[in-house]
């Protein structure tokens, strides 16, 4: 087995290890898309905008943190201005319309066996292969 | 109190991002390109993430309520909906063009550089723009 398979499962306990304390401490479900979206509409306020706003800093600033002593391993994103500016679209778009994302939907739904978390992860994966095939294998653009 | 148990969650999260490899978009495309060199680093990610959390869920129906809180979340709505598949289609095509989710592509927001930031930027965007085009399209329906 590869390494990374085993730094990905390691990796992974420590997501959900990070789920399991913001619900059973807050009582709140853990989803990247759903805490960063209601306080950038500004529909989360008060109390919840500062707990919603301190996560973000811990989920900013720790990584940032490792990088600084440790260094990091490039994210190897696309250099294509329309492509990143379009992913991004899509991505806001869709999570806030969808009402989550991989963390919400896929790691806190799918490990409560929510038919709208198991729902959402299918179309998600579906349409990211599909994206796949058509901008990497038929248009080439990534 | 319940703030730094968010930035303490927040911060574990970042560092499970991180450490899975899951701020490398290399490795999240190599998931979904199953006709390229597919990598099956991701459902480790998702198979580990999911073991705590299944634990987490029946521990909440132990207790009453949360350590630092007044009620769990409710169970989940039963009811799927347009929006719940129109929005994942387009969260997953977005997903797969760029390699980044939410979660990753703030994780990764100090070392990824201009692309990076500009991801963030055009995704904080569309979350903004939802909303008004939500209403927008609900009173055309």
């Amino acid at each position: 087995m590869e390494i990374q398979y085993l730094y990905g499962l390691l990796g992974g306990l420590i997501i959900g290890a990070a789920g399991a304390l913001y619900l059973l401490v807050n009582g709140r479900i853990m989803g990247a898309s759903g805490i960063l979206g209601s306080v950038v509409d500004g529909s989360a306020a008060g109390d919840d905008r500062t707990e919603k706003l301190a996560f973000i800093g811990g989920l900013v600033g720790a990584p940032a943190l490792v990088a600084l002593v440790f260094g990091a391993n490039p994210t190897n994103l696309s250099s294509n201005i329309a492509v990143i500016i379009a992913a991004g679209l899509l991505v806001g778009i869709g999570t806030r319309i969808a009402n989550g994302c991989t963390s919400g939907h896929g790691v806190c739904g799918i490990s409560r066996l929510s038919l709208r978390g198991i729902v959402a992860t299918v179309f998600y994966l579906l349409a990211g292969g599909i994206s796949m095939v058509l901008f990497r294998h038929i248009l080439g653009v990534i | 109190m319940r703030s730094v148990v968010a930035a303490l969650a927040g911060a574990l999260f970042g560092l499970g991002l991180m450490l899975s490899g899951m701020t490398d978009t290399n490795r999240v495309q190599g998931w979904l390109d199953i006709f390229g060199a597919w990598d099956p680093t991701l459902a480790f990610v998702l198979g580990g993430a999911i073991l705590p959390m299944a634990v987490a869920w029946r521990l909440t129906r132990a207790t009453a309520t949360p350590a630092l809180g007044t009620a769990f979340p409710p169970p989940p709505e039963p009811k799927l909906g347009r929006n719940l598949v129109i929005g994942s289609t387009l969260f997953g095509a977005g997903w797969g063009l760029a390699g980044l989710c939410p979660g990753p592509a703030m994780a990764s927001l100090a070392w990824g550089g201009w692309g990076g930031a500009l991801f963030l930027l055009a995704m904080v965007a569309g979350m903004v723009a939802t909303p008004p085009l939500r209403r927008r399209f609900s009173s055309l329906a």
